[in-house]
């Protein structure tokens, strides 16, 4: 039997009184590999940030290995819909992918962190920048050293907020073949408005605009991703075979 | 011109140049790179609040502007976390009261208050034994707690979300940076003074960042140029006898200006 990596329980969230998610109920299993899709604004990017601890709710319950976002941040690897810095910072790519495997207070890095960032380096093909100012790097490049970073923690849930913005279709391949190697070991969440071609790489999705339309099996999705885009399937998922998804 | 330094007075001047040309080195370079240049100019007018206090107590108000700036800043690092005040209001707030408290004690104090224009401007040349103390002391405490919290300096200065969710207490940290930015200034007021410090932490650093994006090296390089600048400045100050602060400050500028235009 699986155990349950993610446990959230009738959570809402608002912003200056206006809700952004409503009594969101859902368990996701270890190991299992599940998109997250939704219009803009649906929630996506909030309901990653609480399963991260980085936003509380303001009811409701979320448990990560049945502890407190909190207290299991070890265990989380992340990638931000956007990373906000000052682009000028002096900070190599090395560095940049490296502060991502932090100890906690005191502890510096040995050599095994060093290993693990010229590993995720080479997973997402930016070994030979290894030594440039990141300010240098084109946005998808820069883009692909936050995986790195988001990796190269050995995460037991990977949570990535649409991972595929700005990377060329190359990269997509090598990513989502990577992610079918990381899903035995952890699971993975991926947020994404690239709706069909996540649909034929993950095993679960979650429909989510403010209120969780659906979650569960890609097969048995269909009616939940019409009623999420109001539009017909084939415009939502660009028609992808109907192997894949069954309509009732 | 090695004669000036026979006077006990200009050697203690230029072990206090070379002594906050390490706290400016290492404390501006996260200034610079983490873009607090103005709230650090807040920190340094609210400790003329505890420089008043001095006066009013009859203490050294070195050491009473210690918890003035200490305060100041956890203020700050309190609000950074409230989106509904934003930190550009809180930097005016702070600066206003902490000068404004400081000329209430000296009203409060009865009699003339001497050389409160050092304190405002800086006297590099009145620098005691017991300040370039106070001074080892800050800048040892420095070193030490910026080698210690290293990775989370780095951390929240880079990406402050990321840093929260890799499990640190960027609050805390943040307000420790602070801390270490108010010790700073302590350190940097009997040189350049409370108005002027701000030149000090920022412009070293913003020199040497031109030059290399090594966090390491440009703490130490900034350590390196502050010395230089720091020392040209008292130099000229002392052949002209104008004002130690400002020449410093100047010469530091036309450091900034020249190292700009030849890169
Ligand atoms: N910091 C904030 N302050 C106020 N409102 C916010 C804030 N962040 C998000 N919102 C609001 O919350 C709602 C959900 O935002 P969120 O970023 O979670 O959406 P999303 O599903 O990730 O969208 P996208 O597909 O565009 O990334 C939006 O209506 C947005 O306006
Ligand atoms: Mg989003």
């Amino acid at each position: 039997m699986n155990s349950k990596a993610i446990e959230l329980k009738n959570v809402n969230i608002k912003y200056n009184e206006n809700p952004v998610l409503k009594d969101i109920n859902l368990t996701i299993e270890e190991n299992d590999f599940m998109a997250i899709i939704g219009p803009n604004g649906g929630g996506k990017s909030t309901l990653a940030k609480i399963i991260l601890g980085i936003l509380k709710p303001d009811s409701g319950k979320v448990l990560i290995f049945g502890r407190k976002p909190e207290d299991t941040r070890q265990l989380m690897g992340y990638l931000p819909q956007k990373v906000s810095f000052y682009h000028d910072f002096p900070i190599n790519v090395f560095q940049t992918v490296l502060s991502g495997r932090y100890h906690g207070l005191f502890k510096g890095h040995n050599k095994d962190d060093h290993i693990a960032v010229i590993k995720a380096l080479k997973d997402v093909d930016m070994l030979e920048f290894k030594d440039w100012q990141i300010n240098r790097l084109s946005g998808g490049q820069m883009q692909r050293v936050f995986i790195a970073r988001a990796i190269v923690r050995e995460p037991k849930i990977l949570l990535m907020d649409e991972p595929m913005a700005s990377i060329d279709p190359e990269m997509q391949n090598a990513f989502y073949s990577l992610l079918s190697k990381l899903k035995n070991e952890m699971t993975i969440i991926l947020v994404s408005h690239d709706v069909g071609t996540v649909l034929t790489q993950v095993d679960k999705i979650a429909c989510l605009n403010s209120t969780l339309y659906f979650h569960g099996p890609v097969e048995e999705a269909a009616d939940g991703l019409e009623e999420l885009y109001k539009c017909p399937l084939e415009l939502v998922t660009h028609g992808i075979p109907h192997r894949v998804l069954k309509k009732h | 011109m090695m004669g000036i330094l026979q006077y006990e007075f200009m050697q203690r001047a230029f072990i206090a140049a070379l002594l906050v040309s390490v706290a400016c080195g290492i404390v501006g370079t996260y200034v610079v790179i983490k873009r607090i240049v103005s709230l650090s100019g807040a920190i340094s007018h609210a400790a003329f609040g505890g420089i008043g206090l001095g006066y009013f107590l009859g203490l050294n108000p070195i050491l009473t502007a210690i918890p003035f700036s200490i305060v100041s800043a956890f203020s700050i690092g309190a609000i950074h976390e409230k989106i509904n005040i934003s930190e550009d209001t809180a930097i005016g707030i702070i600066w206003s009261v902490g000068m404004a408290i400081g000329i209430l004690f000296i009203n409060l104090t009865p009699g003339y208050s001497p050389d409160l224009f050092s304190y405002l401007f800086g006297s590099i040349l009145t620098v005691s034994n017991s300040d370039i103390i106070i001074m080892v002391i800050l800048d040892i405490l420095i070193i030490g707690i910026v080698y210690l919290f290293q990775r989370e300096f780095l951390s929240i200065a880079f990406d402050e979300e990321y840093s929260k969710v890799l499990g640190i207490h960027s609050e805390l940290i943040y307000i420790l940076l602070l801390s270490l930015v108010a010790l700073s200034v302590v350190v940097l007021i009997k040189v350049v003074g409370v108005i002027l410090v701000i030149a000090l932490l920022a412009i070293p650093a913003a020199i040497t960042k031109q030059y290399t994006s090594d966090l390491k090296k440009l703490m130490f390089m900034s350590t390196i140029t502050g010395m230089f600048f720091t020392s040209l400045g008292l130099l000229l100050s002392y052949i002209f006898n104008l004002s130690s602060g400002a020449i410093i400050v100047l010469v530091l500028a036309a450091g900034f200006l020249i190292s700009y235009y030849i890169k």
